[in-house]
């Protein structure tokens, strides 16, 4: 029909695959530690927050645990290697925004238009503005939390101003030593949350990090630490759809979760990255007595994402979950999976990944069930479904399963499908275009797990994997 | 105002199945075309959707005097071909009420379908759904997926109405098994009928024309159409069997 015609002219192709790189600015910062990483990048960081004694030789053990780690390229990409360290900033921190909405390039506005993000927070994501306006729209909701006793500060501020609760967690749940991202995060961290629940409390609203975010906490080594006390509940989320302002090309960031005697912790995350960034994850919870600990992950884009949201189950009757959606485009390597270390009776464990590769898009799965000999009645249930758009796209899968001793039960399903070209020429024969075609048969796909997130995430993960999808035909 | 199939040859993977065909369907019509297997009678019905599979060598379709061959699938479904599928798709996750409402969306302009509200949506769709006595629990459910083959015809005759096509071809080649199925299907094209569309029933057996009462049988064999007539001509088939077209036309294909 003609009007569709039209209508597709109309539409802009705009290069939502980002190969060319993420925007970015000529920035002066206020505070700059620099390129290139020694203690005195360490020194540096401590002065500027004026850290406390404890957290800068925290810091310095970290990076001598960091520095004498190997790059872990037994089993991970050999594209590691091509991270130069000595050319990254390690901490950059700035005042006052130092560019105007004009200077944001037209297609990454319609971006932000399309995909519907609101007005207040266009000006922040672009780098416009760097403190985001959080005052005035959730300034209500934060006289609620705090009325409640809920801490919800950046970790620098949780560090200094409530030592007495962050010290015994931190960095208990990942230590410095658990891998070589971790210490690295350990060493330079600034920026993330520090969030206490405390007993009892359940909030019916989630946190997100817009409450409290500037342009320091946006950095690429954020740490966050999320205690819920007994009997708590509470979900966050990070990230958004959106594309983002990019500083440097490696994001190495720690989450930490503590759900005490039968608390409740969903944490939410969706992350797009541009094609040039090294998003390199360590995130673990602990979950003791009838806890409950869930990880709901969407990761789209960048160049290489090694991600294993962990679970240890500590106490009797608790439970973990990871439901993960991971997106790879041409050039891009998702690297993502879970851990599930059952460390007690009677502790189920549950995940499910489901992985679209498109183009050359590369998507693999990593997974890790551990059930002691000595425990009972512990159960796991896993599936892993991929989904190759193209026929040169690809996907792996290594599960690594271990079950000792009995009355354990783990179930393992696992799926490669395409989408195939019946199911295009059916849609299409409906008056649907090909792409479109793609994009519903891809959002199928997803349905059951895209319908965890949060309203707001879903609708917009829906239309990301339709910008995404564009193109990716004919 | 018709759908006007001349002199077309079709081949897949080198095979030539239909020659010369020509074919004229009126807007307001029910034809049906019966034939024995292997006569091309679905290539026929995927080869004027423009299914890639087939290969038109010759020959052209135009619908209301616009050619359709050589056009993307969709662009031929927005023109106003409707293909009912003899055995339709799985798409595991994308919900029937979904599905409809991409493809009704997807005729309309930017500011129509900007302007096309939920509720007038679901409005419309629980308007035919009743018209057709389909369950309102039914649009929840994944396109196709899991269904008995009387829920998948049923599905089909749903989409049919809601896109509201100029011409209707519903391939029932090998489904003559199933009962309820060909009388959903019968029943379907029985409200569908009128004078704004023109509908062909392709069908190996005379068991679905008890159902629809079509104002023209056509003989398919050997890739075209050999005998055309009324009704009657499908009680005489049902009687005879195949045997007397491959005798009377053998010699001709």
């Amino acid at each position: 029909m003609s009007q569709n015609e039209t209508q597709e002219e109309k539409v802009p192709n705009i290069d939502v695959e980002r190969d060319v790189g993420n925007f970015s600015y000529q920035t002066t910062y206020d505070y700059d530690a620099g390129k290139g990483l020694t203690e005195a990048t360490i020194d540096y960081i401590c002065d500027v927050k004026g850290e406390p004694d404890w957290m800068r030789e925290f810091r310095k053990k970290a990076l001598k645990v960091f520095n004498d780690k190997p790059i872990p390229l037994g089993w991970a990409s050999e594209d590691l290697k091509t991270i130069d360290l000595d050319r990254i900033s390690y901490y950059m921190a700035k005042g006052r925004p130092t560019r105007s909405w004009d200077e944001v390039p037209e297609e990454i506005k319609q971006t932000f238009e399309r995909l519907g993000v609101p007005e207040k927070e266009r000006a922040f994501l672009a780098g416009v503005e760097a403190q985001f306006d959080s005052e005035s729209s959730y300034s209500s909701m934060k006289e609620e939390l705090f009325k409640q006793g809920v801490i919800f500060v950046s970790s620098s501020e949780g560090l200094m101003k409530y030592p007495e609760i962050f010290r015994p967690w931190f960095g208990k749940v990942i230590p410095i030593g658990d891998n070589k991202y971790s210490a690295l995060n350990s060493a330079v961290f600034s920026g993330g949350s520090f969030i206490y629940i405390p007993k009892g409390v359940k909030l019916k609203q989630p946190l997100q990090a817009y409450f409290r975010i500037n342009a320091e906490e946006m950095g690429q080594f954020e740490r966050t630490l999320i205690i819920a006390d007994e009997g708590s509940e509470m979900m966050y989320m990070e990230g958004c759809t959106a594309p983002q302002y990019e500083t440097s090309s490696l994001h190495s960031a720690v989450v930490e979760l503590v759900a005490l005697k039968g608390a409740k912790i969903q944490y939410v995350t969706v992350q797009n990255w541009s094609s040039n960034v090294f998003n390199l994850v360590t995130k673990r919870g602990l979950a003791l007595e009838d806890a409950e600990i869930r990880w709901i992950d969407c990761n789209i884009g960048s160049r290489l994402t090694m991600k294993y949201p962990a679970v240890v189950l500590r106490g009797e009757r608790a439970r973990g979950e990871v439901l993960s959606i991971a997106l790879a485009h041409d050039g891009q390597h998702q690297d993502t999976g879970s851990k599930m270390i059952h460390a007690a009776d009677h502790t189920s464990s549950n995940i499910i990944s489901k992985s679209i590769s498109i183009g050359k898009g590369r998507a693999s799965y990593r997974g890790m069930v551990q059930m002691p000999r000595h425990l009972k009645h512990c159960k796991n249930n896993t599936e892993c479904d991929a989904l190759l758009i193209n026929t040169n796209s690809r996907t792996d899968t290594y599960p690594a399963i271990t079950v000792r001793g009995e009355g354990n039960s783990v179930q393992h399903e696992a799926s490669v499908s395409k989408v195939s070209e019946e199911q295009i020429f059916y849609m299409q024969q409906r008056g649907i275009p090909e792409a479109e075609a793609m994009s519903l048969a891809v959002n199928g796909f997803v349905n059951d797990l895209v319908r965890e997130f949060p309203m707001e995430y879903s609708v917009e993960l829906r239309r990301l994997i339709d910008l995404e999808m564009e193109g990716s035909v004919g | 105002m018709s759908l006007e199939i001349s002199s077309l040859n079709v081949s897949i993977a080198d095979k030539q199945i239909l020659k010369d065909f020509n074919l004229t369907i009126p807007k307001g019509e029910v034809h049906a075309i019966m034939g024995p297997n292997g006569t091309g009678k679905s290539t026929l019905a995927k080869a004027l959707a423009g299914h890639p599979d087939y290969t038109v060598n010759k020959g052209s379709a135009l619908l209301d005097g616009e050619e359709i061959f050589g056009l993307e699938p969709d662009k031929v479904a927005r023109k106003g071909l409707f293909m009912a599928f003899q055995y339709p798709v799985e798409i595991p996750g994308v919900s029937i009420a979904n599905f409809i409402r991409a493809a009704v969306t997807a005729r309309m302009n930017k500011e129509a379908s900007d302007a096309f509200s939920a509720t007038a949506y679901y409005k419309a769709l629980y308007a035919k759904m009743d018209e057709l006595k389909i369950p309102r629990e039914f649009t929840a459910r994944s396109v196709n997926e899991g269904f008995s083959g009387g829920e998948k015809k049923r599905c089909e005759i749903l989409q049919m109405a809601m896109l509201r096509p100029k011409y209707a071809i519903l391939d029932e080649t090998d489904s003559g098994l199933d009962i309820d199925a060909l009388r959903i299907v019968a029943e379907g094209v029985e409200t569908m009928r009128g004078p704004d569309i023109g509908i062909v029933v392709i069908t190996h057996y005379q068991r679905l024309l008890n159902y629809i009462k079509p104002d023209v049988v056509h003989v398919m064999y050997g890739g075209r159409i050999v005998k055309s007539g009324g009704p009657e001509l499908a009680l005489e088939l049902e009687a005879r069997g195949y045997g007397w077209v491959e005798k009377e036309f053998g010699a001709l294909v």
